[in-house]
């Protein structure tokens, strides 16, 4: 039976070697995703463009312009003269920001008066317009605190902050995790239930089963290249991101890998899953793209906090085994936590596993209809 | 033109019977639309904190006070021990730990400027940037009031309070709904999707099932049969657009400032462009297992870098650069740009040109590649 199974195993690889788009699917997702999220897919700013109002028109307000620029997060892109300009630049997109300089500027400076400098945000993208004018008011301040020489108050509240586990606030300690959660889950998810409904599309799985293999030797046999490549690939991606991004693996490499092993299995069953379900391959790929695909993205908090989530989406995203597998994989690879810190996230991908072998195991059918 | 009536009419009548469609028309954006708008903020609104107050004095528990106030920040447990703190941070159940030393107000008061301690769980650095910012002016904010209510205090330090202030206001979405600044992108991209999906598995199935073979060998042209193609599922697309509109005009409320006819305008081109790029991969593809893990490579790749969950204006220049063949990114710069600030046609001229240009490349690419001979 061993040799059969072997023999059936090595079919199925000849099958996802000989097709060039297959790989595409295999290694050049993986590296061009984690590339784009690596090089650029970031929400700092650097060179948002702005426009300036200056009403002053003086020493003071030049120096404040040169000011706002040499942070390098602003570029000043037109000098206005009228109220009338700000709207044109804000609707070509131009200008973010629109920073007015009131006409007496410097006096008040000098005089020590409370004045205001106004800032005008492009609203319509809410994430830009706070980040923009926290930045613009702690260079005016900064500024300000330059030019007229004030000495640091000494009673006050002094703050230390460390930034744990990732000190330099590198953007890949995030999405590294991230990434390859997804990568498994399509490679294990999508992969394998399309290859399921391609058999059966085209008849051949007929003929599988018809076969002296047992049917769940055949499914053990179509998932098991899936399950090896899919490996690599995790690995190949923590190598990138150790290599490449720096993403260091503080905790147990064994256990990370075990862990990879247990989410492999659960993505799997979740695939074969979708292959009983679906007819044809239109279908399974719908299936696995609004199914799988767009919850993990979206619900795991991989992307966007689920904390900040309305109250059902968080309740929702409870149910995507990506949530708790990244959640691993953070405490794992990056605080380096043992096993007894993450007993609970284990858990429940653990039960879901279960759960979904037993679905898969209920709805596969020999018979085809 | 004959001819391509009667292709069209035949394209359209696959369409209506195929069953699966019609919910993705619909439901579908409409679902998205929803979850979507909801999940992809990147606000932060709940920061679990631990406190470790050594100190026990009037100013900490003012602190403390203060912070439980926040509707922002969660208090998840106050210990006396740092690794006790440190601990529920190891296991995620704190996100910032707090911890204000021994003698902190003794200290305070003598004018030694004493520091208080923050851990932050930083993994995510945006958040943590953004988390900790919020304690830091909580905490510069208890110290303006303890300052104020000293009169000692108030006479040394008056002079040097910062007098330049910086007022700011938000047009065109005042109140920064995030709803109303992703449904119009979502829509865009969600419109593009399903239309370069739907083409690029369109040919190819009626390769797989071998009916290409009868068209072959009828003497419709080349340019006939892409055009045949084309017309239904734009049809298709501009149906989605349209429930997309309804839907996030009714749910969310969003704003319609510039020209309806300018967004469809512009649609038709992107869809055209789009369309031109399924059937491209169609083209070269010899069964739709093939076709949609090429399509899925390019969508996953033009969603990544659209525009719509990161701005395009924090991407490396050489990034910025690779969204131009990237017709999703213009579609949701139109989208937004028309929709929340009522640009013109002039604004988004750039936009036009460039799907217009990638419309022709896609589109001649595959009038080209369609061989009627194997």
């Amino acid at each position: 039976m061993g040799k059969v199974f072997w023999a059936f195993v090595r079919k199925e690889f000849y099958h996802i070697i000989r097709d060039k788009r297959t790989l595409l699917i295999l290694f050049g997702m993986p590296l061009a995703q984690i590339l784009i999220f690596g090089y650029a897919v970031t929400n700092e700013f650097n060179d948002a463009e702005i426009d300036v109002l200056d009403y002053a028109r003086d020493e003071a307000s030049q120096q404040l312009i040169q000011h706002l620029q040499s942070s390098g997060n602003f570029v000043v892109n037109n000098v206005l003269t009228s109220e009338k300009e700000i709207e044109a630049g804000m609707r070509a997109g131009n200008a973010k920001v629109v920073v007015a300089i009131p006409d007496d500027f410097s006096e008040m400076l000098y005089a020590g008066q409370p004045q205001k400098v106004q800032v005008i945000a492009d609203g319509s993208d809410p994430n830009n317009a706070t980040t923009l004018v926290q930045y613009v008011t702690q260079m005016v301040n900064s500024f300000e605190m330059e030019r007229r020489e004030i000495s640091p108050n000494p009673y006050q509240i002094g703050i230390e902050t460390r930034m744990m586990y990732n000190p330099q606030l590198v953007g890949a300690y995030n999405f590294v995790p991230g990434t390859i959660a997804l990568i498994l889950l399509i490679i294990c998810a999508m992969l394998t239930s399309l290859t399921i409904a391609r058999e059966k599309e085209l008849g051949t799985m007929e003929i599988l089963l018809v076969s002296p293999l047992p049917p769940l030797l055949i499914i053990a046999g179509k998932v098991t290249p899936y399950a090896f490549l899919s490996f690599i690939n995790a690995v190949l991606v923590l190598l990138i991101g150790y290599f490449v991004f720096d993403v260091p693996v503080v905790g147990s490499v064994g256990l990370l890998l075990l862990m990879c092993f247990l989410y492999v299995v659960t993505a799997l069953s979740l695939g074969i899953l979708i292959s009983t379900a679906s007819a044809t391959q239109q279908d399974a790929m719908m299936r696995s793209l609004m199914g799988l695909m767009m919850p993990s993205m979206i619900l795991s908090g991989f992307i966007f906090p689920l904390a900040s989530m309305p109250l059902i989406l968080q309740y929702l995203g409870k149910i995507v085994p990506a949530t708790y597998f990244i959640e691993i994989l953070k405490g794992v690879m990056l605080r380096g936590v043992g096993l007894n810190f993450i007993l609970f996230e284990v858990g429940i991908l653990l039960l879901m596993t279960v759960v979904l072998l037993l679905l898969t195991w209920r709805n596969f059918k020999i018979r085809l209809e | 033109m004959k001819i391509l009536g009667y292709l069209i009419q035949k394209e359209f009548i696959q369409i209506i019977r195929n069953k699966a469609l019609l919910p993705m028309m619909t439901i579908l954006p409409i679902v998205q639309l929803i979850v979507l708008s909801n999940a992809a903020s990147n606000e932060v609104k709940d920061i679990k904190i631990v406190l470790v107050d050594k100190d026990q004095s009037e100013i900490s528990r003012a602190l403390t006070n203060k912070i439980v106030a926040n509707d922002r920040f969660t208090l998840v447990s106050a210990p006396f021990d740092n690794q006790e703190a440190f601990n529920l941070m190891q296991k995620n159940q704190a996100d910032i730990v707090l911890e204000i030393p021994i003698d902190f107000e003794k200290a305070y008061y003598r004018g030694e400027t004493p520091k208080v301690q923050m851990l932050v769980n930083a993994i995510n650095g945006q958040q943590a940037t953004v988390g900790s910012g919020y304690l830091n002016s909580i905490i510069a904010s208890l110290n303006a009031e303890i300052i104020q209510r000293e009169p000692m205090m108030i006479s040394t330090v008056q002079n040097q309070i910062a007098s330049v202030v910086v007022s700011s206001n938000s047009w065109y979405n005042p109140e920064l709904k995030y709803p109303h600044f992703m449904a119009p992108g979502i829509l865009a991209e969600l419109t593009a999707l399903l239309t370069i999906v739907l083409s690029a598995m369109n040919v190819v199935r009626e390769r797989e099932i071998g009916t290409i073979e009868q068209i072959n060998v009828t003497p419709i042209k080349k340019w006939q049969f892409i055009v045949g193609k084309l017309v239904p599922f734009l049809c298709v697309g501009l149906i989605l657009l349209t429930v997309g509109l309804i839907a996030s005009k009714l749910i969310f409320d969003i704003p319609m400032r510039g020209s309806i006819a300018l967004i469809f305008g512009y649609a038709i081109i992107n869809l055209i462009c789009v369309l031109g790029l399924g059937l491209l991969i169609s083209n070269f593809a010899n069964t739709q297992q093939q076709a949609i893990f090429v399509a899925f490579f390019f969508v996953m790749i033009f969603i990544l870098m659209c525009g719509l969950f990161t701005p395009i204006d924090s991407m490396p220049k050489w990034a910025q650069y690779l969204t131009i063949p990237n017709p999703l990114a213009h579609f949701i710069s139109v989208s937004r740009k028309v929709l929340l600030k009522g640009s013109g046609f002039v604004d988004i001229r750039w936009e036009f040109i460039y799907t217009f240009l990638l419309a022709i490349v896609f589109n001649t690419l595959a009038v080209w590649s369609y061989k009627k001979q194997e």
